[in-house]
């Protein structure tokens, strides 16, 4: 994955609280190969009436273009589905602007290059009012943690941690095999201290075959 | 010399803690990794480094969430017998044990881990599946993880996290007759809301979390991260014990007597600090059901709905939003609201003690809508049988069918039709969750078994009245 320090594109406001996973992706999209790109099925069926046809009023269809969400609170909330965000990658989308995340869909998005930027309700509510009718360029400073629209400069909010894994694109298993020593130590000691997490290799009850 | 007193979480951290960084991301080791159908993502990344898994002997595969519930020995869609077959595939290549669709001890994952003993006091697990915090009910650090990460465990058995903030959750007094640690868990989520505890690890305590069994912890701690919590947990104690002894995978003999001891010492001590501290009444919670699209937006039985002109900005648009695709009126009493269907099971609410409760509701009554009950593991299915609680589904009017994820998230293709209500013992009222434009309300298996006998949202009070 490579790094990034800035981008600039058009932000898109989709002013609604809660947008889960599994409106991210719908659970029927989630069996295809990586490979095959996610893109299509972000937001499907609030993109996509049940016959197929794009929703009109939906920005996203307006602008495929965009590359910056502007949206409410606990963006990402709920199931764990990386998928959800290979679908917004995969649709173009670098950053999101949000109040608050789930914990585990701001983790994923970090190990996939996008940027989960938390920024106070109250800013969200403006930018959204500043996006209601059209998108407009944004730019996205990860070095000083910044968005820059128009003249204006707003702070966002991103755990120091996750503004280095993304500015250096950092691969986790690559710094993980730089510890092999500390982590075989570790193993060792564990089977010591508490055997009863080594898991034996047959089950030890007639119940079960 | 004072010692610093110190959490159950605390206790579980530092037992894992491999190092940490002068940034605070800390490497934590894993003690069991359970990998699902769902982890293909991860199995791919693992190929396309030509990496091993690590720790083959603690990863353990099961077959569930697009687990078909009848008749297995035909899956007409190629889509669900390939996700089955590349996990079977990946498992067998990577020397992994694996409950296969076939196996006698398949289930949900976080049904079976426990069953099976997998599950334990003091254990670090991991699964890509955000109700892994079901495990807390141990007295485990459990939670879910996405792909990359669960590509990082099966590559290293380790994972990296920022060490989460703390809060305790205490529930005075005890929960009234009928009402169950469902009711308990969509309370606090209403209360606090579906991002309230995000950011943090919880710990369930006080005298009604204390009473509930394992069963109910397990409900408990599943549905923290639908309070967006990162786990859920409560200190084992006898209640803990009594299950795990005797489990398959369960320490046995002396070392069974050494890990009780360990185990015993892990409960917070007396004055451990928390981040942030919630106390709950339990006497003052009612049979509880949602009526929007996010667990938060659930009241008690007994309420009105609310009325978005009364309420601001963001949050009127999202009640007007959720109202409108339920189809629900602002102000109506949720009580009475005609359901479709109903459906029990899932890794929230699929166990044992579930079907029993729904099971004492149905008893020598009918069900007016149509209805599936799918048990969370084929042993549960089992046991359900030997106590003869499948007859009371079946002479209801429900369907009684295999263990698996099934209606909760609809992978293996038991959805809900467009625009249908189910009430729905599962975990998510998402938009789309259950189905595209399938209308969930979560509630207890004890709730969703009394909408079956009215055919509407019902206060099971009542029904259960003289049963129980």
């Amino acid at each position: 994955m490579a790094g990034w320090h800035s981008i600039e594109g058009p932000a898109v406001a989709l002013p609604q609280d809660n947008i889960d996973t599994d409106q991210l992706i719908p659970a029927r999209f989630m069996s295809v190969p990586r490979k095959d790109g996610y893109g299509p099925y972000l937001l499907h069926d609030l993109r996509f009436d049940s016959m197929g046809a794009p929703r009109d009023g939906m920005p996203l269809n307006a602008h495929p273009e965009a590359q910056i969400l502007v949206t409410r609170r606990n963006f990402g909330s709920g199931s764990s589905r990386e998928a959800a965000v290979y679908a917004l990658a995969d649709f173009g989308i670098r950053a999101v602007l949000a109040p608050s995340f789930g914990d585990i869909f701001a983790s994923n998005a970090v190990n996939n290059g996008l940027l989960p930027a938390r920024l106070p309700e109250a800013r969200i509510e403006v930018l959204l009012d500043l996006l209601a009718e059209n998108p407009q360029v944004m730019r996205v400073d990860l070095q000083d943690s910044v968005i820059r629209i128009g003249n204006e400069v707003i702070p966002f909010e991103l755990d120091p941690v996750w503004r280095l894994k993304l500015l250096n694109g950092w691969d986790d298993i690559d710094m993980t095999a730089s510890h092999g020593s500390a982590i075989a130590a570790f193993r060792a000691e564990r089977a010591q201290s508490a055997p009863y997490a080594l898991l034996k290799d047959q089950p030890n009850d007639p119940r079960n075959p | 010399m004072t010692v610093q007193p110190r959490s159950l979480f605390d206790k579980l951290w530092s037992a894992h803690e491999i190092l940490r960084r002068d940034d605070g991301s800390c490497l934590l080791w894993v003690d069991r990794h359970l990998v699902h159908e769902g982890s293909h993502h991860a199995f791919a990344k693992l190929a396309d480094r030509g990496l091993p898994v690590a720790e083959p002997a603690l990863t353990i595969g099961v077959v569930d969430h697009y687990a078909p519930t009848r008749d297995r020995d035909r899956i007409n869609d190629p889509d669900i017998a390939r996700m089955i077959r590349t996990l079977e595939q990946n498992t067998t290549r990577h020397g992994i044990r694996c409950f296969g669709l076939r196996d006698p001890r398949q289930g949900i994952v976080h049904v079976m881990g426990p069953e099976q003993g997998l599950t334990l006091p003091g254990l670090l697990i991991n699964c890509g599946d955000s109700h892994t915090s079901t495990h807390g009910a141990f007295g485990a650090l459990a939670f879910g993880i996405g792909a990359t990460e669960v590509a990082h465990v099966l590559a290293t058995q380790t994972i990296w996290q920022k060490r989460p903030k703390t809060m305790r959750i205490t529930v005075k007094g005890q929960l009234g007759p009928s009402v169950t640690a469902k009711d308990l868990a969509l309370s606090w989520i209403a209360e606090l809301g579906a991002d309230g505890a995000r950011g943090h690890a919880i710990e369930y305590a006080g005298p009604a979390v204390e009473a509930l069994s394992m069963e109910g912890r397990m409900t408990l701690c599943n549905l923290s991260i639908e309070g967006g919590a990162r786990c859920g947990m409560v200190a084992p104690d006898d209640v803990t014990f009594a299950y795990v002894e005797g489990r398959p995978f369960a320490p046995t003999g002396a070392a069974w007597d050494s890990a009780v001891a360990d185990w015993r010492a892990l409960a917070s001590d007396a004055d451990a600090m928390f981040d942030r501290e919630v106390t709950l009444d339990g006497a003052a919670i009612a049979p509880t059901v949602t009526w929007g699209t996010s667990p938060e937006e659930a009241l008690p039985i007994t309420a009105n709905l609310p009325d978005p002109a009364q309420l601001q900005g963001a949050r009127a648009d999202q009640a007007r939003a959720a109202m409108d695709y339920m189809g629900l009126t602002p102000g109506q009493r949720i009580e009475g609201t005609q359901v479709d269907q109903v459906f029990i099971g899932s890794c929230t609410n699929g166990r044992i003690e579930d079907l029993r409760l729904a099971a004492a509701v149905l008893s020598g009554r009918k069900s007016r809508v149509p209805g599936l009950v799918s048990p969370g593991s084929a042993l549960v299915k089992l046991q359900a049988e030997q106590e003869g609680l499948d007859r009371i589904f079946i002479e209801a009017g429900l369907e009684w069918v295999d263990a698996g994820c099934s209606m909760c998230v609809g992978m293996n293709g038991d959805l809900v039709e467009p625009g249908k209500r189910c009430a729905s013992s599962t975990n998510r009222n998402f938009k789309g969750r259950q189905g595209r434009g399938a209308r969930t309300h979560l509630m207890s298996p004890a709730m969703a078994a009394a909408a079956a006998v009215t055919g509407t949202l019902t206060d099971v009070r009542p029904l259960l009245d003289g049963r129980v």
